[in-house]
């Protein structure tokens, strides 16, 4: 009896969160746009959340590639076929890992710093100040760091998979000496740019939804405590990791399955 | 920070997304492929198309002229057609001319090859939506180990 009880509870209150964070996101974008208020908004933001994440997505991806360059020569050299080295790399960072890793990156990197900022905001009462001053937090505060979010993670995970298959262009062929030209060649016959790089954009495009408004809401809605933050900053990460690898399968088996 | 430097920075990030995804078009996606611009479609039938795959290239002599659009039976004789969509580049294949459904290499992907026939007074080019009448099947590799056992009990 008390499991149904506790389910019941949990179904409700799991409901009232996505039904809170969904009025939340509407009311932070949806009105009279003003784009010279937002302008300057969404630019600091964008310095925020995508240039201070940008060295840890091209050094993640340079060092991803690498290895996918030389876990993927070790095992196709015993079959002869080093020269599908190149589509191997080329596929898996542009299909799977671009966007899967730089949106686990993004929620630990800028996720987290969003949610800690906009709790703090929410505990030191300045929401509540910027309500007094009839200035709506929601679109002053949260709504250019939802654009920021969600232009500069597609461009990280770009960022990502071209370093990427630098990096294994660099440990295949520049170390392990596959052949250059049958690297790019092969690569190129089997890189569709509809089917999988803007696929890929895709993915990018709905994980950055999903992690920037996971990170706004749970700073939204932190206990304006000390600890209240913290578990909020936790929750952040953990649920955002947790959307984008669930969300990557059903995508995953919709677009190539 | 002021914010001038933000603005610089910014546009740092964004030139350096720009060149991630130039580098992407140019380097490592294929752009030249032969079905980008205009194409007309030619159709075949087949007893058997073996592990042809809808997207898989149809070529003449090794050049890529087109893809398989489309593979499905046709609903009175139970025979697979093939649809492909070739490039209008070349729209001078012969009538005459023939497929067949072809491997790259010993374990690559199928293919379709197109062999270009003869050229006399009587013999129309393929229009849109012409069926190329001479066809070859896939090799099946159990098929032919049968042949080759058969052939074998004879001696």
């Amino acid at each position: 009896m008390q499991f149904f009880v506790n389910l019941g509870r949990d179904t409700l209150n799991w409901l009232r969160g996505v039904g809170g964070a969904s009025i939340m996101l509407f009311q932070a974008l949806v009105g009279k746009p003003q784009p010279l208020k937002m302008f300057p908004l969404v630019m600091r933001q964008l310095y925020v959340v995508g240039v201070q994440s940008m060295l840890i997505i091209l050094i993640s991806g340079l060092f991803i590639g690498m290895v996918l360059g030389l876990q993927g020569y070790t095992i196709l050299v015993d079959f002869g076929a080093e020269q599908a080295l190149g589509p191997m790399v080329a596929l898996s960072l542009l299909r799977e890992l671009g966007p899967v890793v730089t949106a686990l990156l993004f929620a630990g990197r800028a996720g987290s710093a969003l949610t800690a900022e906009i709790g703090l905001m929410r505990a030191t009462e300045q929401l509540s100040s910027l309500e007094m001053m009839a200035v709506d937090p929601l679109r002053r505060v949260v709504a250019p760091r939802f654009w920021a979010g969600f232009i500069s993670m597609p461009l990280l995970a770009f960022m990502f998979s071209a370093v990427g298959i630098y990096g294994g262009y660099f440990v295949g062929v520049q170390w392990l000496g596959v052949d250059e030209g049958a690297f790019w060649s092969v690569m190129q016959s089997s890189v569709d740019w509809q089917h999988d790089v803007m696929n890929g954009f895709i993915k990018s495009v709905v994980f950055a939804v999903v992690v920037t408004w996971i990170a706004l809401y749970k700073g939204y809605t932190a206990a304006p405590t000390s600890p209240g933050i913290s578990a909020a900053t936790t929750q952040t990460v953990v649920y955002s990791s947790l959307a984008v690898l669930g969300l990557d399968f059903v995508l995953t088996a919709l677009m190539f399955g | 920070m002021n914010s001038r430097k933000i603005e610089l920075m910014v546009g740092v990030f964004m030139a350096v997304a720009i060149a991630a995804l130039v580098f992407l078009a140019m380097q490592v996606a294929n752009n030249t492929d032969a079905t980008r611009g205009a194409t007309y479609t030619l159709s075949a039938k087949f007893d058997n198309i073996g592990g042809l795959k809808v997207r898989s290239p149809v070529k003449v002599g090794g050049v890529v002229i087109g893809r398989v659009s489309r593979i499905y039976l046709d609903a009175e004789y139970l025979e697979p057609v093939v649809e492909m969509r070739i490039s209008v580049d070349y729209n001078r294949l012969p009538e005459t001319s023939s497929v067949s459904i072809l491997t790259s290499g010993l374990l690559g992907e199928q293919y379709v090859g197109l062999e270009p026939g003869f050229v006399d007074d009587f013999v129309e080019m393929l229009q849109d939506g012409d069926y190329i009448v001479n066809t070859n099947s896939a090799l099946v590799l159990e098929n032919l180990i049968g042949q080759f056992l058969f052939s074998q009990g004879n001696d």
